[in-house]
């Protein structure tokens, strides 16, 4: 029998098994089940339960976290926060609204441990696979049936082994590092792929880094991200006050991969994702000098400290370019605590940055400042696609916190290994 | 459900996004509403030009962006009977066999052409062109998943499931 991947490895775990097949489609037993305000309770999942005549399988693995639609900025979304946080305590289920991204709580409330399975209602929720755990985005109705039934079905998806080899220059991050292998892979390349990375430079990264990898298998079209779970992974949860059960799960040294990517971490320059897809990615050099009216920094890839520590190192006493807007939301209310603690907001603020609530608001282009036709942006985000943070006609690039800072002092996309 | 489908081919390419079958801006209207505007941004008129079961057979990853169900629901209400494609958005694959709406996947669909009559079998995966007498063989779905189908959907499965605990 061959190894197994660690996708094989986790699926097996969840459905009570000692080996499956890639290929092989299982009925898997759910760790944690996470809905939105967007397209959690209010779509399918309340008014199925009360069809379906059930109540919530388990309760302790159900966690609810109104973030895209907060703060609301019309009626509509404050009357979809509201039926999520009514129904969220009338089940009494653990809820959380307006602290920021769902990954970000998810991650700090410690659903995310290793070895389990955790699906959400928002396609982001690859983003657990940095902790080592299989996080997967599912729909409404699937999701109905997870919390009737605490199960879902799952194929054993082929996997990528990508490995980065030797360490990030300076100036240069884990964001580059993705934007690196959404250009390579492109946006379908992995589509019902699970992603495994491994390498000196996945192991180098603190946890905050290993998030911005993981968020993003999804816009090569995966199924999940792995990071290899270690002493920082543990080291996490600890200090988050973890008590959940965990699996600390490993491939085996002769699984199957479909692909194998290598890379090196010591050649990579930063990487800027163009209008208006997320594999139009070019090295920063060539963007360079692109002009820009709006840089955001926030949301669940590249809000986190880490983002914050890096953006207030480029922009110490230094002012964003005139006219430009300036844009920080932490990407929680822990993140927030600790860039006002660190005094990394003041630096920011001086620098001309407007900090805005935690929240999805900007990234998706909900509220919060969404832009307006010929506008141009360039953020720390997941996603730029047509329209996404506003107006059809505006212009988003995602790049690093780095990246994004050193923009905001030229004003127009700008190289940021010369600021460290 | 019935376990065959059988209408006339339309074909698409490669990439057919969840804003192309549905646009976000009738992400709140009425099923009949979204159904009316299915495929408009790839084929002015697709809902008002197709009959009712034909099938869609597109290229490669049918479906990727958004992860809301309106998509199939504009297809179903289109009068779509399913999709043929090379392959599927995972999370749009998934959403049609829990919404009931028949997919499936083949490697090669270049030789179906547009307009011809064509017969899929659910079950077997065969897919028969009517109109140029060839079959070809497309993925088939597990039992257990095809019986999510078969049942119109995961909600109308778990009735029966739930019922008989």
């Amino acid at each position: 029998m061959r190894g197994m991947t660690f996708a094989q490895k986790a699926l097996a775990r969840a459905a009570g098994k000692d080996y499956v097949e890639i290929g092989e489609i299982v009925n898997a037993n759910v760790d944690v089940a996470m809905m939105d305000d967007i397209l959690g309770p209010r779509i399918e999942i309340a008014q199925g339960l009360k069809e379906l005549g059930v109540d919530i399988w388990d309760k302790s693995k159900v966690v609810v976290i109104s973030d895209h639609y907060t703060p609301p900025c019309e009626i509509k979304q404050a009357e979809a926060v509201k039926f999520t946080k009514d129904w969220s305590l009338s089940k009494n289920v653990d809820y959380h609204e307006y602290e920021g991204p769902c990954h970000q709580v998810l991650a700090e409330a410690c659903y995310d441990q290793p070895g389990t399975l955790v699906v959400g209602t928002d396609s982001h929720t690859c983003m657990s696979g940095a902790f080592g755990a299989f996080g997967t985005g599912i729909g409404s109705t699937e999701m109905l049936g997870v919390v009737a039934t605490g199960q879902i079905w799952l194929k054993v998806p082929e996997s990528f082994r990508i490995e980065w080899k030797n360490t990030l220059g300076k100036g240069v991050f884990a964001k580059d590092m993705v934007l690196y292998d959404c250009r390579t892979i492109t946006h379908s390349g992995a589509t019902y792929k699970a992603l495994e990375y491994c390498g000196e430079a996945i192991r180098a990264l603190s946890m905050d880094e290993r998030m911005a990898i993981s968020n993003m298998a999804v816009e090569m079209g995966a199924k999940a991200g792995y990071i290899p779970p270690d002493e920082r992974t543990l080291d996490y949860l600890k200090a988050h006050g973890s008590t959940r059960p965990y699996a600390l799960l490993y491939p085996d040294d002769d699984a199957e991969y479909e692909r194998n990517y290598v890379n090196d971490a010591a050649t990579l320059v930063p990487q800027v994702a163009c209008p208006h897809h997320v594999d139009n990615v070019h090295d920063v050099t060539e963007v360079a000098g692109a002009p820009l009216t709006q840089v955001y920094i926030g949301s669940c890839t590249g809000g986190r400290i880490s983002d914050l520590r890096t953006a207030a190192h480029v922009l110490k006493g230094k002012k964003a370019a005139k006219g430009l807007r300036f844009l920080v939301s932490p990407a929680s209310r822990e993140v927030y605590r600790m860039a006002m603690k660190e005094g990394i907001l003041d630096v920011l603020i001086d620098a001309g940055a407007t900090i805005v609530a935690p929240s999805c608001g900007l990234c998706l282009g909900a509220h919060t400042g969404i832009l307006a036709g010929g506008e141009s942006c360039i953020s720390t985000s997941n996603r730029n696609f047509i329209g996404r943070m506003g107006s059809k006609d505006a212009s988003v690039y995602l790049g690093s916190a780095a990246t994004v800072a050193a923009s905001a002092i030229e004003g127009r996309i700008a190289d940021p290994r010369a600021y460290f | 459900m019935n376990s065959q489908i059988k209408g006339k081919v339309w074909k698409f390419g490669d990439d057919i996004n969840t804003d192309i079958i549905s646009p976000g801006e009738y992400m709140d209207a009425s099923y009949e509403e979204i159904g009316k505007h299915a495929m408009e941004r790839a084929y002015p008129g697709f809902a008002d030009a197709i009959e009712k079961g034909d099938i869609i057979v597109a290229g490669k990853n049918f479906g990727p962006g958004s992860s809301r169900e309106t998509a199939q629901i504009a297809l179903k209400y289109a009068g779509v009977g399913g999709v043929i494609a090379q392959s599927f958005a995972r999370i749009f694959f998934r959403n049609c066999i829990n919404v009931g709406f028949p997919v499936v996947t083949l490697a090669d669909t270049s030789e179906l052409n547009q307009g011809d009559e064509i017969q899929v079998d659910l079950l077997t995966g065969e897919i028969k062109d009517l109109t140029t007498g060839k079959t070809y063989y497309g993925s088939k779905l597990p039992e257990h998943v095809l019986s999510i189908v078969e049942d119109g959907g995961l909600k109308n499965h778990l009735k029966k499931i739930l019922k008989k605990d």
